[in-house]
């Protein structure tokens, strides 16, 4: 074989950092610079969403070469599952990565991790190459996510991001399956089925808070002008 | 904006995991410039595939990080100018219409109604913007699979209830339905079909623009 097998990862029961209380959190993070939640940096923790910050604020290549060996084989594993050869996959997973650098000021880690921020550049990538489709995507909500997010709201859509992993692994394994082709682009919307058994409810009900307080802060700001 | 009528589950799964017709999308995306509920909806559905990205791995070959270090070396970080909406046409709507309202190119279809059929780059589904006289019926029309209605301005009835701005209709096949614009203001409404390409084939192509409605 000329390239590794993909493997799939069950996700380990690791030690999971307490969430920080708001206003203690508030108090502690230094002035006009997010703190990573964790200072345990293991493969299996490392703050993505740290990382990102690094390459939002000071362009660092050492940030985003470890945020590539995490992701990008991970990218090309999507795109080769959702019909790429290897190699036009490999090129994907560069462009992807690519993105990530240039659009790091985008990302918004009180809507979604840094996995599913990936997940969505991948995705636009794929019915770029795949289809030679352009993506509609929604309005945009405001100039950008706030440049110091609200810890405790970040861990806590951290959170919701695992715990839907380890959901998704826990399903049966045809039920998973079904999932997994829809996301690998295999089924039309009449194939999939509206029952995921997935929890939901929660991380939908965090990333709408945000989305209110966004909404607010233009509210604001449009009173303000 | 007090929205009644939001996407089902299957519709968002569809749109988050890239699996929709051009067409749907964009009807799918312009609702959710509206609906913060059916966006954090689609959001969780997101973090799933953020899920499965996770779950897959295959090993880049040597020398890719290398390569691509060199390639962000002249890649400077890029902060898109927000897209905006402009009047009742919300964002992923304008990048199609090319403006607002007043850029839209309408053809006639009798009665005050009018259509305008925008260009998609992939023939899963048809897209039209229509325009219907208060009090007027929509323009008789049938489709094969499922088609959403999305009301931007005014409002209509039809069997099942009334729509309102901002609200989504879902009608699979098996629904007869008739359409009537609400008395007062023009309804305008952003509709997508799938597209039957069978009966493309088979009708000249002149024929077509007669029968895309």
């Amino acid at each position: 074989m000329m390239f590794e097998t993909m493997r799939v990862e069950k996700p380990d029961a690791v030690a999971k950092p307490k969430p920080y209380d708001g206003l203690l959190a508030r108090a502690a993070r230094p002035e006009g610079r997010y703190r990573p939640v964790t200072t345990l940096v293991t493969d299996e923790q490392e703050d993505w969403t740290a990382l990102v910050f690094r390459v939002r604020d000071h362009q660092d290549r050492a940030a985003f070469a470890a945020l590539f060996r995490h992701f990008a084989p991970r990218v090309k594993g999507f795109l080769m599952k959702s019909g790429a050869s290897e190699q036009l996959a490999e090129e994907c997973a560069q462009d992807v990565m690519a993105t990530l650098w240039q659009k790091a000021g985008q990302f918004d880690p009180t809507r979604a991790s840094v996995a599913t921020w990936v997940f969505t550049i991948a995705r636009n990538r794929r019915i770029d190459a795949l289809r030679k489709a352009r993506r509609p995507e929604p309005e945009d909500l405001t100039w950008g996510p706030e440049a110091e997010p609200d810890q405790a709201e970040v861990f806590e859509v951290q959170q919701e991001s695992e715990r839907l992993g380890t959901a998704l692994a826990q399903l049966p394994q045809k039920q998973r399956e079904l999932i997994e082709r829809a996301y690998y682009g295999d089924l039309t919307h009449s194939e999939i089925a509206a029952e995921t058994g997935l929890p939901l409810g929660t991380i939908k009900s965090r990333i709408r808070l945000a989305l209110d307080k966004l909404r607010q802060h233009l509210d604001v700001k449009a009173q303000q002008e | 904006m007090t929205i009644r009528h939001h996407l089902s589950d299957q519709l968002l799964m569809a749109y988050s995991a890239g699996d929709l017709p051009e067409g749907f999308a964009l009807v799918i995306a312009t609702h959710l410039s509206l609906c913060d509920e059916c966006r954090a909806r689609a959001g969780a559905f997101d973090a799933v595939g953020g899920a499965v990205v996770e779950d897959g791995f295959c090993s880049m070959s040597d020398g890719s990080l290398e390569a691509c270090l060199s390639r962000i070396d002249g890649l400077s970080q890029i902060t898109p100018r927000p897209r905006q909406a402009k009047g009742i046409i919300p964002a992923p709507l304008v990048d199609y219409i090319g403006g607002g309202l007043a850029d839209v190119k309408w053809r006639p279809l009798g009665f005050g109604a009018k259509q305008a059929i925008l260009r998609m780059s992939d023939r899963g589904a048809s897209v039209r913007l229509l325009s219907i006289p208060g009090g007027s019926a929509m323009p008789e029309h049938s489709h094969r699979g499922t088609e959403l209605t999305l009301v931007l301005q005014g409002a209509f009835r039809d069997e099942t209830d009334r729509f309102g701005p901002g609200d989504i209709e879902v009608a699979d096949d098996n629904l007869e339905h008739t359409p009537v614009a609400e008395e007062g203001q023009t309804c305008i409404c952003l509709a997508a079909t799938e597209a039957p390409l069978r009966f493309n084939r088979l009708i000249p192509r002149l024929a077509q623009p007669f029968f895309r409605i």
